[in-house]
């Protein structure tokens, strides 16, 4: 069952969007999911499907077809990290490096209290900021060194 | 030193809000085209005679594009913005959507009244979520103030925006792979024809340009097309947002005349890094071909000169990269990113990205062959114009260029098991 606030945010959505389109909320539909939750199941996908009336299998397709949907659990807060040619150029290489040492964890990991994940992601569209990484999906840091790192982790871990 | 075009706010400490857009002059275009009720065909006219050409990488003339409109269409129609940036390198439209999300607005309403158009999207790369709220709440105080929705300012005609968030996926930056996604499906881009404006959005006439298109549209309208041509050089109208990543003291955005030389903008990115020398440029993003450094030196940024010089001026994105670069490493890294995000729906791409990357994989880690250099040549050939968009050629140019420039440090690699530099 999706969650009343889950649904609020769908309906808003579907506003945008001819009335006989409502397939095309699929996409904001999984994001508050995995905002909620930290990931989607097929459960969820299926619900998704009987609130917009999809097929299931159209869901899946979607779901696994875009990069930044969570398709297992992930930490409390995901980590993920440009490894792009700009970033790479400006050392998104040490900027993973230092993460996995600070984490403890490899990419498509999660920590084992839960709170962190660490991906890899492709081309964020922020490359004069570069290294770079988002945090759920949410909020982009740039001009990333160790220190900025340690910061930013030692602020998400506080909250 | 702010660009003319796009970054019209950016004196402001808060160049985002409504208040700071009207002080400029904002939506005083679409004020004037709506009250003087400008016929569609003489704005066509003016963008044509700006010489506009699509921002977003293939350097379409948009007049032109906004031609194909059919105007007595009786159903709905569309107009979609390419806000999906991820082109390596690329990161214009983010500044646009996040310092003059307004200006969008404005020239996506103009766009809308010039193809009577009564509802537009503007799909949104899914990474860069400051953006997308940025424009919702933007939308938002357009809606309340006026400027979109029904009757605006009075004029009786209607226009409603919205936003798309997109969720990580490259080819949804093709046009018409965006399509599928904004009606809720994986983004595999569609064969054509029909083309978009005549088959678009949920079937029905659309037409897609790209963020700084639109952008550019509100300048066009205030100072004429002329002006805006006269603002870069023939053919090539207007000023340019690019973006300068890489190896540069002052990575960013940086708006300036088309037919600027490339040693003036890098001057303006603060130039390589300490001390170091330049080696090689990619001039338009990461699919364009590189070129080396010392042939970029004396290029001017527009599409001609580029093009000229054997790559394209694509987005924009100038990646610059010094001495210390392995451009075995740089290549294995943008081909394993065409590889992942091949959408699969084309053989020649889905498996061919793969071989690209696998061979460059082996050459950077000391197993190349000698008959690599060749393979990676034929396998390009047998995915360039034999898929049925354009991330096929976006995969294999930069393997061309960089056997075309740097073919001996490929060389030394495969004989030497290590890198030249």
């Amino acid at each position: 069952m999706l969650s009343a606030h889950i649904q609020e945010q769908i309906n808003r959505e579907l506003k945008k969007y001819p009335v006989d389109q409502k397939q095309s909320a699929v996409m904001s539909a999984l994001r508050f999911v995995q905002d909620e939750k930290g990931w989607i199941s097929t459960d969820d996908m299926s619900d998704v499907a009987a609130f917009l009336g999809m097929a299931n299998m159209a869901v899946l397709e979607v779901a696994t077809f875009y990069h930044m949907y969570n398709l297992k659990p992930m930490g409390k807060t995901t980590i993920t990290v440009c490894t792009n040619l700009s970033c790479t150029l400006c050392g998104a290489e040490e900027t993973v490096a230092h993460l996995k040492t600070r984490l403890g964890i490899g990419l498509g990991e999660v920590t084992a209290d839960g709170k962190f994940g660490l991906r890899e992601g492709e081309c964020m569209g922020a490359c004069k900021d570069a290294p770079l990484f988002t945090i759920n999906n949410k909020r982009l840091c740039g001009r990333l060194s160790n220190e900025k790192i340690d910061q930013i982790l030692a602020e998400l871990d506080k909250s | 030193m702010r660009g003319p075009v796009t970054q019209t706010t950016m004196d402001f400490e808060q160049p985002w809000t409504l208040e700071n857009y009207l002080k400029v002059g904002g939506y005083q275009a679409l004020r004037r085209v709506l009250t003087e009720k400008m016929s569609p065909d003489a704005i066509i006219a003016e963008v044509k005679v700006s010489a506009l050409r699509g921002r977003g990488g293939a350097g379409f003339p948009t007049g032109l594009k906004w031609s194909f409109m059919p105007r007595n269409f009786a159903g709905d129609k569309y107009i979609v913005c390419n806000s999906d940036e991820g082109e390596p390198g690329t990161c214009k439209d983010w500044d646009i959507m996040l310092y003059n999300p307004h200006l969008l607005i404005e020239g996506m309403a103009i766009a809308a009244y010039t193809m009577n158009v009564k509802t537009g999207y503007n799909y949104v790369h899914g990474e860069i979520f400051e953006a997308y709220e940025r424009m919702e709440e933007a939308c938002e105080l357009a809606r309340a103030a006026g400027f979109l929705g029904d009757d605006i300012m009075g004029t009786g005609f209607s226009f409603d925006l919205h936003n798309h968030l997109g969720y990580g996926a490259y080819v949804c930056g093709e046009e018409t792979a965006l399509l599928e996604s904004i009606e809720g499906k994986k983004g595999q881009p569609r064969f054509k024809p029909p083309f978009p404006a005549s088959f678009g959005l949920y079937g029905k006439p659309t037409t897609i340009n790209n963020t700084e298109t639109f952008a550019s549209i509100p300048y066009i309208i205030n100072n004429g097309g002329r002006a805006f041509l006269e603002l870069g050089k023939p053919n090539n109208g207007g000023t340019k947002l690019f973006s300068v990543s890489g190896h540069v003291n002052n990575p960013g955005n940086f708006e300036v005349p088309m037919g600027t030389p490339f040693a003036k903008l890098l001057e303006m990115a603060g130039g390589v890094r300490n001390g170091h020398t330049i080696k090689a440029v990619i001039p338009g993003g990461s699919s364009m071909p590189v070129i080396p450094g010392e042939i970029m030196m004396d290029l001017t940024m527009d599409y001609d000169s580029i093009l000229k010089a054997g790559s394209g001026l694509g987005s924009g994105a100038v990646i610059v990269m010094d001495e210390t670069v392995c451009m075995v490493r740089a290549l294995e890294r943008l081909s394993y990113f065409y590889h992942e995000e091949s959408c699969g729906q084309c053989t020649p791409c889905r498996e061919g990205t793969g071989w690209l990357y696998r061979i460059v994989h082996r050459i950077e880690h000391g197993q190349g062959r000698k008959e690599d250099l060749d393979l990676l040549l034929s396998v390009g050939e047998n995915i360039a114009g034999r898929t049925i968009c354009a991330l096929g050629e976006a995969a294999v140019w930069p393997v061309q260029g960089m056997l075309r420039h740097f073919r001996a440090e490929f060389e030394y690699h495969i004989e030497h098991k290590r890198c030249l530099v």
